[in-house]
Protein backbone atom coordinates (compact mmCIF):
# COMPACT_ATOMS: atom_id res chain seq x y z
CA UNK A 1 0.00 0.00 0.00
CA UNK A 2 1.37 3.89 -0.93
CA UNK A 3 1.81 5.39 2.09
CA UNK A 4 1.15 9.26 0.90
CA UNK A 5 1.24 12.77 2.69
CA UNK A 6 -1.42 15.14 2.28
CA UNK A 7 0.28 18.59 2.33
CA UNK A 8 -3.27 19.58 5.11
CA UNK A 9 -3.35 15.72 7.18
CA UNK A 10 0.30 14.43 7.00
CA UNK A 11 0.87 11.11 6.11
CA UNK A 12 -2.03 8.86 5.31
CA UNK A 13 -2.38 5.19 3.95
CA UNK A 14 -3.63 4.88 0.27
CA UNK A 15 -7.16 3.52 1.16
CA UNK A 16 -7.84 7.24 2.39
CA UNK A 17 -7.89 8.96 -0.82
CA UNK A 18 -9.30 8.51 -4.40
CA UNK A 19 -7.08 8.44 -7.49
CA UNK A 20 -7.78 11.70 -10.00
CA UNK A 21 -5.29 10.65 -13.02
CA UNK A 22 -2.70 12.91 -14.75
CA UNK A 23 -1.91 16.06 -13.61
CA UNK A 24 -1.56 19.14 -15.08
CA UNK A 25 -4.30 18.66 -18.34
CA UNK A 26 -4.95 22.07 -18.82
CA UNK A 27 -8.69 22.68 -20.06
CA UNK A 28 -9.04 24.06 -23.37
CA UNK A 29 -8.76 27.42 -23.89
CA UNK A 30 -11.54 27.47 -27.10
CA UNK A 31 -13.61 25.04 -26.27
CA UNK A 32 -15.85 25.11 -28.94
CA UNK A 33 -13.22 25.74 -31.84
CA UNK A 34 -11.95 21.93 -30.91
CA UNK A 35 -12.05 19.27 -33.37
CA UNK A 36 -13.77 15.72 -32.73
CA UNK A 37 -9.86 14.48 -32.78
CA UNK A 38 -8.65 17.12 -30.32
CA UNK A 39 -11.69 16.48 -27.89
CA UNK A 40 -10.62 13.15 -27.78
CA UNK A 41 -6.93 13.62 -27.26
CA UNK A 42 -7.94 16.31 -24.60
CA UNK A 43 -10.30 14.10 -22.67
CA UNK A 44 -8.53 10.32 -23.41
CA UNK A 45 -5.28 10.57 -24.10
CA UNK A 46 -2.97 10.14 -21.39
CA UNK A 47 0.37 9.97 -20.80
CA UNK A 48 1.70 6.38 -19.77
CA UNK A 49 5.52 6.96 -18.95
CA UNK A 50 7.88 4.52 -17.25
CA UNK A 51 9.46 6.55 -14.72
CA UNK A 52 8.26 9.67 -12.70
CA UNK A 53 4.10 10.69 -13.37
CA UNK A 54 2.71 14.17 -12.13
CA UNK A 55 -0.92 12.53 -10.99
CA UNK A 56 -3.54 13.98 -8.87
CA UNK A 57 -4.93 12.56 -5.70
CA UNK A 58 -7.76 13.48 -3.42
CA UNK A 59 -7.78 13.07 0.03
CA UNK A 60 -11.61 11.76 -0.09
CA UNK A 61 -11.90 10.39 3.77
CA UNK A 62 -9.93 13.28 5.16
CA UNK A 63 -9.92 16.90 4.22
CA UNK A 64 -11.52 16.01 0.62
CA UNK A 65 -8.83 18.13 -1.06
CA UNK A 66 -6.88 17.67 -3.86
CA UNK A 67 -3.50 17.77 -4.45
CA UNK A 68 -0.89 16.56 -6.64
CA UNK A 69 2.16 13.84 -6.47
CA UNK A 70 4.92 12.73 -8.58
CA UNK A 71 5.55 9.31 -8.13
CA UNK A 72 7.66 6.70 -10.11
CA UNK A 73 5.59 4.19 -11.92
CA UNK A 74 8.05 1.74 -11.65
CA UNK A 75 9.52 1.88 -8.22
CA UNK A 76 6.08 3.16 -6.74
CA UNK A 77 8.27 5.84 -4.85
CA UNK A 78 6.48 9.62 -4.64
CA UNK A 79 9.27 11.86 -5.48
CA UNK A 80 6.77 14.91 -4.51
CA UNK A 81 3.69 16.12 -3.19
CA UNK A 82 2.51 19.88 -4.13
CA UNK A 83 -0.80 22.26 -4.50
CA UNK A 84 -3.17 21.17 -7.09
CA UNK A 85 -2.35 24.77 -8.58
CA UNK A 86 1.77 24.71 -8.34
CA UNK A 87 3.98 23.91 -10.93
CA UNK A 88 5.41 20.59 -11.63
CA UNK A 89 8.64 20.82 -9.36
CA UNK A 90 11.95 20.24 -10.86
CA UNK A 91 13.07 16.80 -9.32
CA UNK A 92 16.94 16.33 -8.78
CA UNK A 93 19.15 15.26 -11.38
CA UNK A 94 20.46 11.66 -11.37
CA UNK A 95 17.01 9.91 -12.48
CA UNK A 96 18.59 6.74 -13.73
CA UNK A 97 16.33 6.05 -16.17
CA UNK B 1 -46.39 23.71 22.30
CA UNK B 2 -45.59 20.10 21.73
CA UNK B 3 -42.00 19.02 22.51
CA UNK B 4 -41.29 16.97 19.53
CA UNK B 5 -37.52 16.38 20.96
CA UNK B 6 -39.47 13.07 22.84
CA UNK B 7 -40.50 11.57 19.40
CA UNK B 8 -37.01 11.36 17.84
CA UNK B 9 -35.08 8.16 17.99
CA UNK B 10 -31.55 7.82 17.76
CA UNK B 11 -29.66 6.24 14.97
CA UNK B 12 -28.53 3.23 17.43
CA UNK B 13 -31.67 3.02 19.88
CA UNK B 14 -31.98 -0.30 18.19
CA UNK B 15 -28.52 -1.33 20.00
CA UNK B 16 -28.24 0.32 22.93
CA UNK B 17 -29.30 -2.90 24.85
CA UNK B 18 -26.47 -4.80 23.22
CA UNK B 19 -23.98 -1.65 24.13
CA UNK B 20 -24.89 -1.66 27.99
CA UNK B 21 -24.24 -5.08 28.21
CA UNK B 22 -20.52 -4.89 27.99
CA UNK B 23 -20.15 -1.92 30.62
CA UNK B 24 -17.96 -3.16 33.62
CA UNK B 25 -15.50 -4.73 31.06
CA UNK B 26 -12.45 -3.42 29.92
CA UNK B 27 -14.06 -1.39 27.16
CA UNK B 28 -17.28 -0.30 26.75
CA UNK B 29 -19.28 1.26 23.67
CA UNK B 30 -22.60 3.81 24.00
CA UNK B 31 -24.02 6.34 22.05
CA UNK B 32 -24.04 10.05 23.07
CA UNK B 33 -26.85 11.25 20.69
CA UNK B 34 -28.18 14.50 19.83
CA UNK B 35 -25.41 16.77 20.21
CA UNK B 36 -25.42 20.36 18.38
CA UNK B 37 -23.31 19.76 15.57
CA UNK B 38 -22.40 22.86 12.86
CA UNK B 39 -20.50 22.90 9.97
CA UNK B 40 -18.50 26.26 9.76
CA UNK B 41 -16.29 27.26 6.83
CA UNK B 42 -14.72 30.28 6.38
CA UNK B 43 -11.68 31.61 5.15
CA UNK B 44 -8.77 31.06 7.53
CA UNK B 45 -7.07 33.84 9.41
CA UNK B 46 -9.69 36.32 7.81
CA UNK B 47 -12.34 39.02 10.21
CA UNK B 48 -14.61 36.60 10.23
CA UNK B 49 -12.67 33.65 11.65
CA UNK B 50 -11.84 35.76 14.33
CA UNK B 51 -15.18 36.97 15.14
CA UNK B 52 -15.90 32.83 15.19
CA UNK B 53 -13.49 32.33 17.08
CA UNK B 54 -14.79 34.64 19.64
CA UNK B 55 -18.11 33.34 19.67
CA UNK B 56 -16.58 30.04 20.46
CA UNK B 57 -14.37 30.82 22.92
CA UNK B 58 -11.47 30.15 21.28
CA UNK B 59 -9.56 30.81 17.90
CA UNK B 60 -10.44 28.01 15.45
CA UNK B 61 -8.24 25.32 15.30
CA UNK B 62 -5.12 26.06 12.31
CA UNK B 63 -3.62 22.43 11.84
CA UNK B 64 -5.01 18.51 10.96
CA UNK B 65 -6.15 16.94 14.19
CA UNK B 66 -6.17 20.40 16.54
CA UNK B 67 -9.30 20.87 18.84
CA UNK B 68 -10.54 23.88 20.82
CA UNK B 69 -13.09 23.54 23.68
CA UNK B 70 -14.28 25.65 25.57
CA UNK B 71 -17.75 26.09 27.37
CA UNK B 72 -19.27 22.63 26.09
CA UNK B 73 -18.31 24.03 22.64
CA UNK B 74 -15.21 21.86 20.71
CA UNK B 75 -14.43 23.37 17.27
CA UNK B 76 -12.76 20.40 15.28
CA UNK B 77 -10.20 20.97 12.40
CA UNK B 78 -11.88 18.78 9.28
CA UNK B 79 -9.97 20.86 6.46
CA UNK B 80 -7.83 23.85 5.87
CA UNK B 81 -11.07 26.01 5.53
CA UNK B 82 -13.65 23.91 7.09
CA UNK B 83 -14.48 22.92 11.31
CA UNK B 84 -16.89 20.68 13.26
CA UNK B 85 -18.33 22.45 15.77
CA UNK B 86 -19.92 20.10 18.55
CA UNK B 87 -21.56 21.36 21.44
CA UNK B 88 -23.79 20.08 24.12
CA UNK B 89 -24.14 23.02 25.92
CA UNK B 90 -26.84 24.64 23.33
CA UNK B 91 -29.66 24.23 20.96
CA UNK B 92 -28.74 24.03 17.32
CA UNK B 93 -30.96 26.91 16.11
CA UNK B 94 -29.19 29.02 18.70
CA UNK B 95 -25.81 27.66 17.80
CA UNK B 96 -26.36 28.28 14.20
CA UNK B 97 -27.74 32.08 14.89
CA UNK B 98 -24.77 33.38 16.60
CA UNK B 99 -22.44 31.68 14.19
CA UNK B 100 -24.50 32.90 11.37
CA UNK B 101 -23.70 36.74 13.58
CA UNK B 102 -20.40 36.23 13.50
CA UNK B 103 -19.64 35.75 9.89
CA UNK B 104 -22.22 38.36 8.79
CA UNK B 105 -21.76 39.08 5.53
CA UNK B 106 -18.50 37.85 4.62
CA UNK B 107 -17.73 34.65 1.97
CA UNK B 108 -18.41 31.60 4.27
CA UNK B 109 -20.99 29.30 5.27
CA UNK B 110 -22.81 27.91 8.54
CA UNK B 111 -24.72 25.03 8.70
CA UNK B 112 -26.65 22.81 10.91
CA UNK B 113 -25.18 19.62 10.78
CA UNK B 114 -26.86 18.01 13.78
CA UNK B 115 -28.65 15.06 12.48
CA UNK B 116 -25.74 14.04 9.54
CA UNK B 117 -24.07 12.09 12.46
CA UNK B 118 -24.35 10.66 15.75
CA UNK B 119 -21.57 10.00 18.40
CA UNK B 120 -20.17 6.67 19.44
CA UNK B 121 -18.09 6.65 22.70
CA UNK B 122 -15.55 3.72 22.91
CA UNK B 123 -13.58 3.74 26.70
CA UNK B 124 -11.79 1.71 28.46
CA UNK B 125 -8.36 0.25 29.07
CA UNK B 126 -8.98 -1.17 25.74
CA UNK B 127 -10.17 1.31 23.72
CA UNK B 128 -7.47 2.18 21.92
CA UNK B 129 -6.73 -1.80 21.29
CA UNK B 130 -10.10 -2.11 19.64
CA UNK B 131 -9.20 0.78 17.38
CA UNK B 132 -6.29 -0.29 16.01
CA UNK B 133 -8.00 -3.37 14.63
CA UNK B 134 -9.36 -0.97 11.50
CA UNK B 135 -7.97 2.34 11.82
CA UNK B 136 -4.84 3.44 9.85
CA UNK B 137 -4.26 6.16 11.72
CA UNK B 138 -1.24 6.09 14.57
CA UNK B 139 -3.38 5.96 17.84
CA UNK B 140 0.28 5.41 20.08
CA UNK B 141 0.00 8.34 22.65
CA UNK B 142 3.39 9.69 21.15
CA UNK B 143 1.14 10.43 18.43
CA UNK B 144 -2.37 10.96 19.31
CA UNK B 145 -3.72 12.25 22.61
CA UNK B 146 -6.44 13.48 24.15
CA UNK B 147 -7.63 16.94 22.66
CA UNK B 148 -7.14 15.62 18.96
CA UNK B 149 -9.32 14.88 16.47
CA UNK B 150 -8.76 13.97 13.23
CA UNK B 151 -11.18 12.35 9.78
CA UNK B 152 -10.54 8.90 8.76
CA UNK B 153 -11.91 5.20 8.60
CA UNK B 154 -12.64 2.89 11.26
CA UNK B 155 -13.33 -0.32 9.52
CA UNK B 156 -14.75 0.87 5.90
CA UNK B 157 -16.72 3.55 8.16
CA UNK B 158 -15.33 7.03 7.39
CA UNK B 159 -15.78 8.69 11.01
CA UNK B 160 -14.03 11.62 12.97
CA UNK B 161 -11.83 10.24 15.06
CA UNK B 162 -11.50 12.26 18.50
CA UNK B 163 -9.54 11.47 21.03
CA UNK B 164 -11.42 12.95 24.72
CA UNK B 165 -9.29 11.01 27.39
CA UNK B 166 -6.61 8.85 27.87
CA UNK B 167 -8.74 5.81 27.59
CA UNK B 168 -11.73 7.29 25.60
CA UNK B 169 -12.53 8.19 22.23
CA UNK B 170 -15.42 9.94 20.18
CA UNK B 171 -16.82 8.41 16.87
CA UNK B 172 -18.62 10.45 14.95
CA UNK B 173 -19.82 8.82 11.79
CA UNK B 174 -22.82 9.52 9.55
CA UNK B 175 -26.01 8.50 10.96
CA UNK B 176 -26.40 6.36 8.11
CA UNK B 177 -23.36 3.99 8.64
CA UNK B 178 -23.81 4.20 12.56
CA UNK B 179 -24.85 0.63 12.55
CA UNK B 180 -22.51 -0.96 11.08
CA UNK B 181 -20.02 0.46 12.77
CA UNK B 182 -21.69 0.15 16.11
CA UNK B 183 -21.91 -3.40 14.97
CA UNK B 184 -18.14 -3.38 13.61
CA UNK B 185 -17.09 -1.77 17.17
CA UNK B 186 -19.01 -4.64 19.72
CA UNK B 187 -17.72 -7.50 17.66
CA UNK B 188 -14.07 -6.03 17.72
CA UNK B 189 -14.61 -5.79 21.35
CA UNK B 190 -16.33 -9.18 21.63
CA UNK B 191 -12.77 -10.47 22.68
CA UNK B 192 -12.21 -8.14 25.86
CA UNK B 193 -16.25 -8.08 26.74
CA UNK B 194 -16.69 -12.13 26.62
CA UNK B 195 -17.75 -13.49 30.11
CA UNK B 196 -14.68 -14.97 31.93
CA UNK B 197 -12.18 -12.54 30.24
CA UNK B 198 -10.14 -10.41 32.80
Amino acid sequence: MLLLTCPWCGPRDETEYHYGGQAHVAYPANPAELSDEEWAEYLFFRDNPKGPFAERWVHSTGCRRWFNVVRDTVTYEVLAVYGPHDPRPELAAGDPR
Amino acid sequence: MADLAILRESPLVHLHERMRAGHDRPVALRETAFLTMASVRVRPGSAAARRIGEVLGGPLPTACGETTAAGGRTALWLGPDEWLVVSSADEPAALTAALHEALGGDPGSIVDVSANRTVLELSGARARAVLEKGCPVDLHPRRFTPGRAVTTTVGPVPVVLWQTAATAYRLLPRSSFADYLARWLLDAMAEYTAPGEP
